[in-house]
């Protein structure tokens, strides 16, 4: 009975893949599709694509080539937005003229996704690995930029009624009570930015780069290799999961507090 | 002059209006009162008779429209650690420890960490929480958050401590405990206690003088000084008949309020 409670979690979340997996094997294996490969040969693929010796081709054993590129660039813009969103978000959050001078601007930057912003990325960065770093930089941008924004505007104004009369006040408020405050927030922020990070890295890898998941992707829709393009996407997934798996991870050690941060 | 002949708050023709888009609202007209050093003093009265803004102004949280409020004959410009504000949403930092949240005045004065980690130990000693040190301030009841907040103020050194509805979200039998240890420390520390409630009872076991408030605008009533013995005994007949006294002056401005229509001005 415990075994089997330890185990529910697990066993749900497996149905819906194994259905999926189940429905692209019939759907192959009948030919409803000639463009598709089967379940099989995308995994046999997956292993050549890792550690090689089964087709020998280009792509096989440089699987961690490719995510090593990707990731240099998902944790770098991720950081370079980060280090951009969060001062921005905080002055925007305090100061009532930063946020009337920024905020209709950004309010209208917003919307237009980073996809739209490629060719013009790659006229100002060039081709290359400078303009996939700056449209995942993009990407993560806003969603740290408005958490942070929230977290700092929704302090309850009791706290800083309690600071001050404990002594703590002015700038002191800010480090003492503003900042703690707004963590759970800003948290939250950099859990979605990091997720979008991924989520745009093949866009940012359609600059032409020659190494990084998304260029693989890209490369193989050009050689109409689905296999490749399917290994690529299991492998930004699987990278991207994990990734947000060590990032909840971190949350619940430093949101101890926080009554709902237990993700 | 001696300090003992100064009060420590007084409260001099004090009116608070608060100015909406459309209109005003008179909190507070003309309210005076002294009070000295040491007292146990309860406001009581009807929702929206001005108590939590009179509070408010003593903390320093608030200014007066008109008149002054002095403390040691000086006026009160703002918030200060030697006044202390217990809230009834506790507003303890969340993201701070028990330990944290009672040395987060002693650390903002800037002592050292050894005399803060004295205070703290003093102070969570007094409100029985050793053993909850270390917990955070969702992990608590709601009684013992009220606890850490009363802790918080005196480990600040705070000598008049102003109390907003701190029990009344609190079960029967833990407000109860609580009024206990608040006396008890009353009378161990000599604090200067402003305590406001809805409880005509507890008002009468707690305070030394009754200041009964009346909206439409907010006044104060009537200031009741109790002779009753100390500790106080709710079932005994001298209880009873301040109950009822009392009772009928918290009542007094229903007849009033039919003929002055209302606050708004
Ligand atoms: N910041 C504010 N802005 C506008 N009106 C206010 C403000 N604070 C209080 N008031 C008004 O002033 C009046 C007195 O409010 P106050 O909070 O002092 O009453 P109270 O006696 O504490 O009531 P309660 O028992 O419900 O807490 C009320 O009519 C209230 O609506
Ligand atoms: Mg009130």
């Amino acid at each position: 009975m415990t075994s089997w409670r330890r185990l529910k979690p697990t066993a749900l979340a497996l149905i819906v893949p194994l259905l999926l997996l189940a429905f692209w094997q019939v759907a192959t294996v009948n030919r409803w599709t000639l463009l598709i490969p089967t379940p099989y040969q995308v995994g046999e693929y997956m292993v050549d694509f890792a550690v090689g010796g089964i087709y020998d081709d280009a792509y096989s054993g440089t699987l961690l080539t490719h995510l090593l590129a990707s990731m240099s660039r998902v944790y770098g813009g991720f950081a370079l937005a980060a280090s951009f969103a969060l001062p921005i978000g905080l002055l925007i959050g305090r100061l009532p003229v930063a946020r009337m001078l920024l905020d209709p601007f950004l309010q209208i930057m917003r919307p237009i996704p980073v996809t739209a912003w490629l060719p013009l990325s790659m006229i100002l960065f060039g081709l290359g690995a400078k303009s996939a770093f700056a449209l995942v930089c993009l990407g993560a941008f806003y969603p740290i930029l408005l958490n942070t924004i929230f977290g700092v505007r929704a302090v309850d104004p009791k706290l800083f009624e309690a600071a001050s009369m404990l002594g703590c006040r002015g700038n002191a408020q800010f480090y003492k009570v503003v900042l703690p405050a707004a963590v759970p927030s800003i948290f939250t922020g950099l859990r979605l930015g990091l997720g979008l990070a991924w989520f745009v890295i093949v866009v940012g890898e359609m600059t032409g780069v020659p190494q990084g998941l998304g260029a693989v992707i890209m490369d193989g829709r050009t050689l109409s290799r689905t296999e490749l393009v399917i290994c690529g996407m299991i492998v930004i997934g699987v990278a991207g999961y994990l990734s947000d798996r060590v990032v909840v991870a971190l949350g619940n050690r430093l949101l101890r507090w926080s009554p709902n941060h237990h993700g | 002059m001696a300090k003992a002949t100064v009060p420590i708050v007084d409260i001099r023709d004090v009116s608070k209006v608060f100015k909406l888009q459309d209109r005003s609202i008179t909190a507070l007209s003309g309210a005076n009162l002294s009070i000295t050093k040491g007292e146990f003093i309860c406001l009581i009265g009807a929702s929206g008779c001005g108590k939590s803004t009179l509070l408010r102004i003593m903390a320093g949280f608030d200014q007066p429209t008109s008149g002054e409020a002095l403390m040691w004959g000086k006026p009160i410009t703002g918030p200060d650690p030697g006044r202390g504000m217990v809230f009834q949403d506790y507003a303890l930092f969340p993201w701070l420890s028990v330990r944290d949240n009672i040395g987060f005045g002693p650390a903002a004065r800037r002592l050292s960490t050894a005399e803060v980690k004295a205070t703290v130990d003093k102070f969570i000693d007094l409100v029985g929480l050793q053993k909850f040190a270390t917990a955070y301030p969702h992990q608590l009841s709601g009684g013992m958050k009220q606890r850490v907040a009363i802790a918080r103020v005196l480990a600040n050194d705070a000598e008049l401590v102003l109390m907003d509805e701190p029990f009344g979200a609190l079960d029967a039998m833990t407000r109860e405990r609580l009024q206990d240890e608040l006396l008890e420390i009353w009378e161990r520390t000599k604090l200067t206690v402003v305590f406001v409630t809805h409880s005509v009872e507890e008002a009468i076991f707690l305070a030394g003088r009754v200041v009964v408030m009346t909206p439409g605008p907010g006044r104060i009533e009537s200031d009741n000084v109790l002779e009753l013995a100390r500790p106080r005994d709710v079932a005994s007949p001298e209880f009873n008949d301040i109950r009822r006294v009392l009772g009928a002056k918290l009542h007094s401005h229903h007849s009033k309020v039919a003929s002055a229509p209302s606050s708004a001005v």
